[in-house]
């Protein structure tokens, strides 16, 4: 059986791989974006919460740093129900994929806040701002820009680890190119497809982080560092040079 | 401290009223890592007084400041914004810390103004100014933003509101720090070295919003090396020296008469050049 461009172009667009495809995506932002309010709390508790809330943090970023998402996924979908604990496939992947996320990005906001400068906190309060309104109008957004481009990565990741959840059944792309190589054995074919589609994924994704960087760096960017009135005479001169 | 004082330090200035007592300071304490920074500071503040704060650095001058904006808790004695216990709460003679969101509302009474500026770097310049009216005050926002735009006029920057605060001159920055802090209506308004940081040209102009600022009758108090605005704008001048107020004079007082050897050491090293 030689390499065939024609499977593979036929498989490229076989509806069970687009829909795997499909399911990838949407399978990595909705474990994401629980990911993400699970970092935030666990940053938040780590930070600045009081001793139960901060050990309570450092135990569930250690347990699921510590230990592999194979085996977190595992666990949760054919482990838990031997004590009562029945979840679906897809319940079961998105919240080992979020747990798993959440316990990386904690550290990853928690690094953000950190690097907010202290007066920016002073200045807050001076205006009256209590913890709440200071956190959510003046700290996290300004940690965001630097928190960008390592969730970006995260993300990144996330779109590959998804993959992962083959193992408990989950039908998303590498799922669906298993049960398609199933059909012909056109095993090459199938996976290169399945590793075509994920470099899809990521490049579309490469190009949406940059333009959400971009809005983030706006206010801090050299753009910004000329000002305008500079600007108008940096355009008045380049027009006069030009006939 | 009374009319007459404030007078005579500056003959052009038309006659000052001082009125109530508005920031009062009973034997302030404060201590950073077991090294005692302010040693027992009693001060009174009334109303439209402009009060100068000098010293040598390290000498507690901006500990004072902020402790009396509640940015550092004091370790012991009171401070009283009219009338208001700052920072706790008194019952049956206890007194127990204010929990974060009340000291926030308490905060609200002072303005201040810190030496690096300390703008919100992701907001534009008329975000800087509203956002607290707008989010915390809950103000109507085209209210807040109209007068944004007066307070913006004010400090004569009436162009940059759509400015991020990184396209602007350091003076240029600390103007639009001292419209956000008046945004918020403040009783008094207080100055952490506010040229500090800033290139000799640009001092100018924000003293100016200053001296502008207290003839129109603001309470401030203002940590200085500047003597030309004490002398221009201050009713009082004190002077610092580790972690005790050593000097209280008025400006004309301060400055050809010093009382304290350690207000005549301060001043030849000030005047030196």
């Amino acid at each position: 059986m030689n390499w065939s461009w024609a499977y593979f172009f036929e498989y490229l667009v076989n509806d069970l791989m687009i829909r795997g495809a499909w399911t990838t995506i949407w399978l990595s932002v909705v474990s994401m974006v629980l990911g993400l309010g699970l970092g935030v709390v666990a940053a938040m508790f780590k930070m600045y919460g009081n001793a139960v809330l901060r050990v309570i943090a450092e135990f569930y970023i250690w347990l699921f740093r510590g230990t592999p998402v194979l085996i977190q996924l595992v666990i949760i979908y054919t482990g838990l129900p031997q004590i009562g604990i029945r979840l679906t496939v897809i319940e079961s992947a998105i919240i080992g994929l979020a747990l798993n996320e959440g316990a990386y990005l904690a550290e990853i906001i928690r690094a953000g806040i950190m690097s907010v400068d202290r007066g920016q906190n002073d200045a807050a309060r001076a205006v009256g701002m209590s913890w709440r309104e200071r956190m959510w109008l003046i700290i996290l957004p300004q940690a965001t820009r630097t928190i960008i481009p390592p969730l970006g990565n995260q993300f990144n990741g996330m779109l590959k680890t998804t993959s992962l959840a083959s193992v408990i059944s989950m039908e998303e792309l590498m799922r669906n190119a298993q049960m398609l190589a199933q059909i012909e054995f056109r095993v090459l074919e199938v996976y290169l497809v399945a590793a075509t589609w994920y470099l899809i994924l990521v490049t579309i994704w490469g190009l949406i982080q940059q333009r959400i960087e971009a809005h983030y760096e706006k206010p801090f960017g050299p753009a910004a560092a000329v000002s305008p009135d500079a600007k108008k005479q940096i355009e008045k001169a380049m027009g006069a040079g030009h006939v | 401290m009374n009319a007459d004082t404030a007078d005579t330090s500056v003959a052009s200035e038309p006659a000052k009223t001082l009125g109530e007592p508005i920031i009062v300071i009973e034997d302030v304490r404060k201590s950073f890592a077991g090294l005692e920074v302010l040693k027992g500071v009693s001060l009174t503040v009334r109303q439209s007084e402009v009060v100068v704060l000098a010293g040598r650095s390290g000498s507690g001058k901006s500990t004072l400041l902020r402790c009396i904006d509640q940015l550092e808790p004091i370790d012991s004695g009171t401070i009283r914004v009219g009338g208001e216990l700052m920072g706790f709460r008194e019952k049956d003679g206890k007194r127990t810390p204010l929990p974060d969101h009340l000291v926030a509302r308490q905060m609200r009474q002072l303005g201040m103004v810190f030496q690096n500026f300390n703008l919100f770097p992701h907001l534009t310049v008329i975000d800087n100014i509203t956002v607290s009216p707008i989010k915390v005050l809950k103000r109507k926002r085209e209210e807040a933003r109209a007068e944004a735009r007066a307070l913006l006029a004010r400090v004569g920057l009436p162009e940059k509101e759509n400015a991020y605060p990184r396209q602007l001159s350091g003076g240029q920055q600390q103007r639009v720090a001292i419209a956000r802090a008046l945004a918020m209506k403040p009783k008094v308004m207080l100055f952490d070295e506010p040229t500090s940081a800033l290139d000799p040209e640009m001092i100018a102009e924000v003293l100016d919003v200053m001296v502008d600022l207290s003839r129109q009758g603001m309470t401030m108090i203002v940590v200085t090396h500047e003597m030309g605005f004490a002398r221009a704008a201050a009713d009082r001048v004190l002077l610092m020296h580790e972690g005790v107020l050593v000097e209280e004079a008025t400006p004309e007082e301060f400055f050809t008469n010093p009382q304290s050897a350690e207000a005549r050491v301060f001043l030849s090293k000030i005047l030196r050049h």
